[in-house]
């Protein structure tokens, strides 16, 4: 490292310019950006197993689209993600292997179950929501790959909270049954959603560094009050009650105040305990094994190829 | 059993729900493809067919005229009245099995939707339009893989070889037509017989794919009126059971 590439790479982040891969960065940027795009991507693709369970029992061939394309989606989102890693000089197999492995993490958000449809909607509804609450200042983030791969894949989740709630506004204009169905999993996915900001400010370590590169815009705490902010509107619109006795509007915050999630709960998820997490994996790695000798079989008739031309 | 009397509705049914049971068992893929270029793929194939049966429903719905909706065709029939071919049911198996079962397929869709282009039907004929376009994509995917696979390495071609082997006996009823198909063909509503063409397409991607077609073998059929094996059973009950535990909701 020259004093002159830190002093470039420093006023670049002064003047709120792109990081672009050729450029020079600390190695730290380099590896907190390697970790934050791949379990971005991680989450991205184990996201797909829990509503991917849900395509062949769609219950109309409307849905039923609509959910093979947000799955479809989703599976982008990875492509692009790991393409983003990549430029920082990781390839994506290392990364699917740090995954399977156990040595990368997930949203931890995947580890809960989705036992109805109304969980599809639940998490079309919450989870892009939250998604998106996420990411929109990820757009600007300082890197440029990221930063870009954020404002497609932005714009497919605002789809994707618009079809969750769709599906759920049908449930609640249903029977008793679809409407208790829609509660149910609002009562499920609710406090969950609430944690996919990660934990409050004053525990979460790496906040201030983050803000500082440019990687980070808004504190969790930020983030999470802008986004049950967004969503107790939504709530009222579907008829539906948010589970959360101390949840109130404070006119002089000009915010929704709301409880305090159970935070110990979520240690638990985040360290992957439970059968969930161990058949998420299961999956993942099966799918991967079970396509050697398809990718090798691809790699051999390709090398041929070269050769005779 | 096919109970259909009106020939152009029964045909209209085989054609959409060829297309769905296809993209149901494609479907089944997502999330356990051997990698996520493929994943997205077969996505997008399921949800091509998908659009093709939906339209097809819509359109048989209007030909019955009694009310009933794209969903009424998918969710509240039973098998025995489904009138896809056998092929499109059999299970996913390994990828080349799956590869194998596409290619097969494709090329007797391309075919098909190439003749309809000029079908007197102009709703058919329309649709028959966007369908090949989408078929000629889905075939030079499915033939590309096909032909990797068996012009790969020893497991791939060993796989590739065993799929055709075990789908063959489906793959002749694709392209036979149901008795009640040539009435609509000599007024113009159904396009000429693929079968010759289908054979030749079919010898040309094996041999590219230095893949061995089976001799010898006792061709199945039935499914175009009705009668299936049993893996459409369990296929239709993972796909209604939603629907069919709520009798008159909407979604
Ligand atoms: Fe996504
Ligand atoms: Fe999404």
């Amino acid at each position: 490292m020259t004093i002159h590439a830190q002093q470039r790479f420093d006023s670049l982040i002064e003047a709120d310019e792109r990081i672009e891969p050729d450029d020079w960065m600390p190695e730290e940027y380099r590896q907190t950006l390697v970790r934050q795009i791949a379990q971005h991507a991680h989450s991205e693709i184990i996201g797909m197993q829990p509503e991917g369970a849900w395509i062949s029992r769609a219950p109309s061939l409307h849905r039923k689209a609509i959910l093979i394309a947000k799955v479809q989606d989703e599976a982008g989102h990875g492509l692009y993600l790991y393409g983003a890693a990549e430029s920082l000089g990781t390839t994506r197999a290392e990364l699917l292997d740090r995954l399977h492995t156990r040595r990368q993490k997930y949203s931890s958000i995947f580890n809960y179950p989705t036992p109805t449809w109304a969980d599809v909607g639940a998490i079309g509804w919450l989870v892009d929501g939250a998604a998106i609450a996420n990411q929109v200042p990820l757009c600007r983030c300082s890197f440029g790959p990221y930063g870009r791969a954020m404002v497609r894949i932005c714009k497919e989740e605002s789809f994707h909270q618009r079809q969750g709630f769709q599906i759920l506004l049908r449930l609640t204009e249903g029977t008793a049954e679809q409407k208790q169905m829609a509660q149910e999993a609002l009562n499920r996915w609710w406090w969950p959603s609430v944690m996919m900001f990660g934990p409050p400010d004053s525990e979460s370590v790496h906040n201030a560094r983050n803000m500082a590169w440019g990687i980070k815009r808004f504190t969790n705490d930020e983030l999470r009050q802008g986004f049950v902010d967004m969503t107790v509107p939504q709530a009222e619109l579907l008829g539906l009650t948010i589970p959360d006795p101390e949840l109130r509007w404070n006119d002089e915050r000009g915010h929704y105040d709301f409880g305090e999630p159970d935070w110990e709960e979520f240690a638990r998820m985040v360290r992957g305990e439970g059968d969930l997490p161990e058949q998420r994996l299961r999956v993942r790695r099966e799918a991967h094994e079970n396509g050697a000798w398809v990718r090798e079989a691809a790699a051999a008739y390709a090398a041929r190829q070269r050769q005779a031309a | 059993m096919n109970t259909v009397a009106d020939p152009l509705l029964a045909h209209v049914l085989r054609h959409g729900d060829r297309a769905l049971v296809l993209s149901q068992r494609l479907g089944q893929w997502i999330t356990h493809a051997p990698e996520l270029e493929e994943d997205m793929a077969l996505a997008n194939i399921s949800l091509d067919l998908l659009g093709q049966a939906r339209h097809l429903y819509t359109y048989a719905g209007e030909l019955e005229g009694q009310g009933h909706d794209e969903d009424h065709f998918a969710y509240w029939r039973t098998s025995t009245e489904f009138l896809n071919p056998l092929l499109v049911e059999q299970p996913n198996g390994d990828f080349a099995h799956t590869m194998i079962r596409q290619v097969l397929h494709d090329h007797a869709a391309l075919l098909y939707w190439q003749s309809m282009t000029t079908s007197r039907d102009q709703t058919l004929a329309a649709l028959a339009v966007r369908a090949r376009n989408e078929t000629e994509f889905h075939l030079r995917h499915c033939r590309g893989w096909v032909v990797r696979l068996g012009d790969g390495t020893d497991e791939s071609h060993r796989r590739a070889q065993a799929g055709l082997d075990a789908l063959w006996p489906y793959a002749e009823e694709l392209i036979t037509a149901p008795a009640d198909d040539a009435a609509l063909r000599s007024d113009g509503l159904i396009g000429d017989d693929i079968a010759d063409a289908w054979r030749a397409d079919v010898a040309a991607t094996m041999a590219e794919a230095t893949l061995t077609l089976p001799v010898g073998v006792t061709a199945q059929s039935g499914g175009w009126t009705g009668h299936h094996s049993e893996h459409l059973e369990g296929l239709l009950q993972e796909l209604q059971e939603v629907a069919s535990a709520f009798p008159g909701a909407k979604w």
